[in-house]
């Protein structure tokens, strides 16, 4: 898969420490809980015909934390989309412990950008509602949802309304939502990608406490590069029209991951690569202008900021 | 330059006023129409293109008490000066259709306390009673099929493109069209008033309230299905509270709707209610009557508005755009 070229100048990437290599190891001897292969999805409009993915494949382990990254219009979001049943797919397989995807389920959780949780309940209803909707007691969901708020730290918050909470809340409420059914995979389709900044930080932060301490495969939709790295065990890289793979990256940061690490080789060197395959650099895409050329001056020639 | 930025500061555009302003113009947005009305009523130098007669001097056909166009006026009036003849007198006034505010200010008092005309007719209270029963039973019929067919129609397509269509038809149809042949199937008295209410507005009902559904957030749906929510529970679990605070707004506009074709619906068969009583008095020409009606009529509906909207603010306390002001 990978060119013998591009590997010799940015070999550091492929280079992973004893430690890490040996969690790689542990980790693809577990048992695979999501396998995709070959998925095709061709969406049919007026215009014709449009492939947003294109011949995909790749696997995941129990415990595993996976990103999918890739420019925009890559098909991220639909395969995430198609992974939690939301969505047909047009060819190949998708197996979630070697049974196919047939719709929507509670063996699969999604965390959506746009928050999703319902207004009209509490917060500890809303984490409540996927226990109701699986015929289990008011009373033993309430016990188990005071658990989960708990967990992302939001107990205090119980008896509030989302439209009371900031981002951050609103997206940790979304998580204890999702996790209190126990998928077996939590789907995220770029959760984050609403917050500022800082709360973002917290939330990857958070994010991994929480893996760490839960049995929960994670497969993390984004196209924040830095976010990637930080978080996943792997990376998926797509690249668009069509969506296909281009590259599974094992990323070579050790854990426990920490923020002071995004300066690491490890870090430089994976970042690099997936930056040489996200956005290279001798092919601009038809439908990007450069912002630079031939800018017309709208102020006095003398009146320099820079 | 200060007077101008003091005039903008109300002008903001989209911007909420202060609550001290939002009391003040609220009440002018009533006392506006009503000070017109004095000035019309109260300033002879405006309108009054009558002259009510006082003293019909020598014009044989003039009586007292009549009200008679100003240049009719003027010419007999010219007619007697130069005839040597005794002059009328009078003062200007307004057509009998127009009375001051005071006079239906009484009229609103009387209205109740007057025995009616006739033996076998209502007072006041009766007669609104009969129009508020009407309207009651009319706008619960409608939304007892409205309401349930407007929520499926939104939410699945298939019952949308079975009912729509024809819904879309019937809604130009006019009601009140509907009056000869709703007496002959449902006789004279409150049967046909009923149902015209409800043709009037069931088909307005089920169009507004599927697409309230339809407007939805559909990624709230997407999550419930996420959670394991069947098919079947997602419209008790979802789709119904999601969309109840703006069905419950689509009510309060539709209730104003049903009012509006109360006064044909009352006219159909034996007339009744507020209906035969404006009618009645307009007849004899007591038009504050009419209009003390016409006024209650406004504040039953403006009442029954801001109680529902008051009840939704303390239903709906999750819904915070209904919630803002």
């Amino acid at each position: 898969m990978i060119d013998k070229s591009t590997k010799s100048t940015l070999a550091s990437y492929l280079h992973q420490s004893a430690e890490v290599k040996t969690r790689f190891d542990k980790l693809k001897n577990r048992e695979v809980i999501l396998e995709v292969k070959n998925l095709d999805k061709v969406y049919k409009t007026n215009k014709g015909e449009t492939i947003a993915l294109k011949n995909v494949s790749f696997k995941t382990h129990k415990r595993e934390f996976v990103c999918i990254i890739g420019p925009s219009g890559c098909g991220k979001s639909t395969l995430a989309r198609i992974l939690a049943g939301l969505e047909s797919y047009s060819g190949g397989e998708v197996l979630l412990d070697g049974k196919p995807i047939e719709g929507p389920g509670r063996d699969r959780g999604m965390v959506f950008q746009g928050y999703t949780l319902f207004p009209w309940r509490t917060v500890k209803q809303n984490v409540m509602f996927g226990l109701e909707m699986n015929s289990i007691g008011s009373a033993e969901a309430g016990r188990e949802a005071e658990l989960w708020l708990e967990l992302v730290g939001l107990e205090k918050f119980a008896n509030a309304f989302p439209h009371e909470l900031s981002g951050g809340m609103k997206q940790r409420v979304a998580i204890a939502r999702a996790l209190v059914n126990q998928p077996r995979i939590l789907l995220m389709d770029e959760p984050f990608g609403a917050l500022d900044a800082q709360t973002r930080a917290k939330m990857q932060a958070h994010l991994l406490e929480i893996w760490r301490n839960i049995d929960i495969t994670i497969v993390f939709i984004t196209h924040d590069l830095d976010e990637a790295i930080f978080l996943a065990d792997r990376v998926l890289v797509l690249k668009a029209h069509p969506g296909e793979v281009m590259e599974l990256i094992e990323v070579p940061v050790p854990r426990p991951r920490n923020l002071t690490q995004t300066n690491s080789p490890e870090f430089l060197a994976t970042k690099a690569r997936l930056e040489a395959l996200i956005h290279p650099q001798e092919v601009t895409e038809l439908n990007e202008i450069p912002i630079q050329q031939r800018m017309i001056r709208f102020v006095n020639v003398a009146d320099n900021v820079e | 330059m200060k007077s101008f930025s003091l005039l903008s500061g109300w002008f903001g555009v989209r911007q909420e006023l202060s609550k001290e302003r939002r009391t003040i113009i609220g009440w002018a947005s009533f006392l506006l129409p009503i000070l017109i009305w004095c000035a019309v009523s109260y300033l002879p130098f405006i309108w009054h293109p009558l002259v009510l007669v006082e003293n019909i001097g020598d014009v044989d056909y003039f009586q007292e008490g009549m009200r008679i166009e100003k240049t009719i006026f003027k010419e007999e009036f010219e007619n007697m000066q130069s005839n040597g003849k005794k002059v009328p007198q009078g003062i200007p006034a307004n057509p009998i259709y127009l009375p001051a505010p005071h006079e239906v200010a009484k009229a609103f008092y009387t209205a109740f306390t007057t025995p009616p005309a006739q033996k076998d007719g209502l007072w006041m209270h009766e007669s609104l009673w009969q129009s508020i029963k009407v309207i009651f039973w009319g706008f619960v019929i409608s939304s007892l099929f409205g309401v349930p067919l407007g929520i499926l129609c939104g939410t699945y397509s298939v019952v949308a493109r079975l009912f729509e269509p024809f819904i879309e038809f019937f809604r130009y149809l006019p009601a009140p069209a509907f009056g000869a042949l709703m007496v002959a199937v449902l006789g004279i008295y409150d049967g046909p008033k009923i149902a015209i209410i409800v043709i009037g507005t069931f088909f307005q009902q089920v169009l507004v309230i599927s697409n309230t559904t339809r407007k939805l957030d559909y990624s709230l749906i997407e999550a419930a299905m996420t959670l394991g929510t069947s098919k079947w529970k997602l419209l008790h679990h979802v789709v119904i509270p999601g969309i109840l605070p703006n069905l419950y707004l689509d009510m309060r506009i539709l209730l104003g709707w049903a009012w509006t074709y109360l006064i044909v619906a009352e006219l159909i068969g034996t007339s009744s209610g507020i209906t035969l009583f404006i009618t009645q008095q307009a007849r004899y020409q007591h038009f504050e009557n009419v209009y003390a009606a016409i006024f209650i009529i406004g504040f039953i509906g403006l009442g029954t508005d801001l109680f529902l909207a008051w009840l939704g603010r303390r239903m709906f306390r999750w819904d915070r755009p209904a919630n803002k002001v």
